[in-house]
């Protein structure tokens, strides 16, 4: 019992990971309509940033700012330059225009900072809680709670920024009706630039937690395919489902790799994310919290 | 002035229904024909023939399969190596496990085996739509890389999982030559372009276009969804299953599990958006900008360095490699939407108007 509670509890935190990452894509979905499949490449050029300023002796604080403003300049950039001139194509146009970008940003971060993997450090340990094993026999891991708290306070920042503050009635406005949010006087461009910064900075965070994880290397990119079972389970424009989906991602993949696994000859955390949220779709097809698709002749 | 259609009638309703309705069309497709089933074999070296016509030709088909998919059909399929790996390797236990088989038939073997998987993970196209949808043909994806890794029969209990292809032979001819795999590539291919092009102009091929443009409204005119989906699905897998077999016969040789990665999904659906969404001639055109770019790129670089008298380290023109693509991809997204076939049909209107201005 305990050893399911411990893999239960691994697979809930692990679901957190997922879960950052989802947040970008849903920041954007949710504001432009657009599926950025680059959001996996932010997350590693956010990380490889910072990891490389703090390698090079930069303060915590000061490299932080200094990436923060490099991914909110890749937004804009990528607002202006990819997205506006592409207003009004059909969805498949968008998203491979974000694969277009996918390359563009792996490229450039290592040629920018080499493609050597760096190890992270936050000060946080990544070692088990010591009273939770004593007491209880249970390991889970300081740094995943840690995590889990990061991801807490995002999802607070975030759903303030969307419910109380003007930006977040323009996000919502824009999200609800592009035309609509137009006419009332809402500039869109600025809300988008303002959407991919802040999908910047939950790339950046969610790089820091996978950095520390798994060492800030190439493989950072793969985050996305990890965040895109969580993505369809929850709904595209669903904070709280993005959560949600990743904690039953996470708990299910996990659960299934070490109770499943042995029988089929393991290494199906690959794939077992992604039948978990067919099987979801199938009675949900726009996800759990996803906006009701109502089809008219 | 040369390209015209005036004074070409039109006198029975077969040829209102020919494919190349103008004549000098036919002949230059017939031109087409003579110069890739004759002139490049006669002229083309082992190296053009083996790295860039013959993988030119099998993309082609890989991307004639998602097109009909996803440019037809309108259902975004991001599993596409996924098919293309079990043609390959159900094409190789067909030749390793049946007495006698012919290549052709593995070759079919392969494709359909892969129109079943393909008629299974298209199921939840039933369901569920557009992106949601693609993001689900990535369990395909990954679901059989992982069966393909770990279940040994499949690779004849290889260690690595690496098959070998077969010697291919038809009636006692030894296809070992470069010049012949591609013979045999463009003959395979050929086909089945043709087919495809008959396909969609016939009932079924409406009905796919009906459901893409609307699939709601296509239901209520009676179109049956679930026959039309899981119809387009296999088409779709069959044609990617032919083209990784051929990948792994013609090209190949000795294939791993990891040739068919999400990265080769990605490159086919470049090729139908570059090409041409929703068009035969566009497969064709995407999958040689998608082939021979990254060659025409690496000659580039070589010649820069040869110009500036520097030398480039491997992972800077790698990563450059990657900007450059990138960017590129965009540009045409924004530039021209509709691809490369779109440029085409522009050209072909100026023609026919040339050199008149109206």
């Amino acid at each position: 019992m305990t050893f399911f509670i411990e893999v239960l509890a691994g697979g809930l935190l692990a679901g957190v990971m997922y879960a950052l990452v989802a947040l970008g894509f849903v920041l954007i979905y949710k504001a432009s309509g657009v599926f950025n499949f680059a959001q996996g490449s932010m997350v590693f050029f956010a990380a490889l940033t910072f990891v490389s300023l703090t390698e090079r002796g930069w303060n915590f604080w000061l490299a932080l700012a200094v990436t923060f403003v490099a991914m909110v300049a890749v937004g804009v950039a990528t607002e202006r330059i990819v997205l506006r001139p592409l207003v009004n194509q059909p969805q498949i146009t968008l998203l491979m225009a974000t694969i277009g970008l996918t390359f563009v940003l792996e490229g450039f971060s290592q040629l920018l900072w080499g493609s050597q993997p760096h190890g992270l450090e936050l000060g946080i340990p990544d070692v088990p809680m010591e009273w939770l094993s004593e007491k209880w026999n249970i390991n889970i891991s300081q740094f995943d709670l840690f995590a889990a708290f990061v991801a807490g306070v995002l999802v607070a920042v975030l759903a303030v920024l969307f419910q109380k503050t003007r930006i977040g009635r323009a996000l919502r406005a824009v999200a609800d009706d592009h035309q609509a949010a137009l006419a009332v006087g809402i500039p869109l461009q600025h809300i988008w630039a303002i959407v991919w910064a802040v999908a910047g900075f939950v790339a950046l965070v969610a790089g820091l937690m996978w950095g520390v994880r798994n060492g800030v290397q190439y493989a950072l990119t793969f985050t996305a395919l990890k965040a895109l079972p969580v993505l369809i389970l929850g709904g595209f424009e669903s904070i709280l489902g993005a959560i949600i989906g990743g904690l039953i991602i996470g708990a299910s993949e996990k659960v299934a790799e070490v109770y499943l696994g042995p029988y089929v000859g393991g290494g199906i955390e690959s794939w077992f994310g992604y039948i978990v949220a067919l099987l979801f779709l199938l009675v949900r097809p726009e996800g759990l919290f996803g906006e009701k698709h109502i089809d008219r002749v | 002035m040369l390209y015209r259609e005036a004074g070409q009638f039109k006198s029975t309703y077969a040829q209102d229904l020919q494919i190349l309705p103008i004549a000098q069309d036919r002949v230059a497709m017939a031109v087409l024909l003579v110069v890739a089933f004759v002139v490049v074999p006669a002229v083309g070296d082992q190296y053009w023939l083996s790295a860039l016509i013959t993988p030119f030709l099998i993309f082609s088909l890989a991307a004639l399969g998602l097109n009909i998919l996803t440019g037809y059909a309108g259902q975004l399929s991001l599993g596409t190596a996924a098919f293309m790996g079990v043609g390959a390797f159900m094409a190789y236990n067909a030749m390793l496990r049946i007495p006698h088989m012919p290549i052709v038939g593995a070759f079919i073997v392969g494709g359909l085996c892969a129109a079943a998987v393909g008629v299974v993970f298209g199921l939840p196209s039933l369901r569920i739509k557009g992106l949601y949808l693609a993001v689900a043909t990535l369990a395909c994806q990954f679901f059989v890389l992982w069966a393909i890794n770990r279940i040994g029969w499949l690779s004849n209990y290889s260690s690595s999982g690496v098959i070998t292809a077969q010697r291919i032979e038809i009636l006692g001819y030894a296809f070992d030559h470069s010049r012949d795999k591609y013979l045999l590539t463009l003959a395979v291919v050929s086909v089945m372009a043709l087919a495809a092009k008959n396909l969609m102009r016939s009932e079924t091929g409406r009905a796919f276009m009906a459901v893409r443009d609307m699939d709601v409204a296509a239901s209520v005119i009676g179109i049956p969804m679930m026959k039309t989906k899981l119809l387009a699905f296999a088409i779709s897998s069959f044609y990617c299953g032919v083209a990784g077999a051929l990948y792994a016969y013609c090209y190949l040789g000795t294939v791993e599990p990891e040739a068919f990665t999400l990265d080769l999904s990605f490159r086919v659906l470049f090729m139908i958006i570059i090409g041409g969404v929703g068009s035969i001639l566009g497969s064709f055109l995407g999958a040689a900008f998608i082939t021979l770019f990254p060659i025409f790129l690496n000659l580039a670089s070589k010649w820069l360095e040869h110009m500036l008298g520097i030398e480039m380290s491997h992972a800077v023109v790698s990563n450059s490699e990657a900007i450059i693509f990138g960017s590129l991809i965009i540009f045409f997204l924004i530039v021209e939407p509709n691809g490369l076939a779109r440029l085409w049909q522009i050209t072909k209107e100026k023609l026919r108007l040339w050199p008149f201005p109206h």
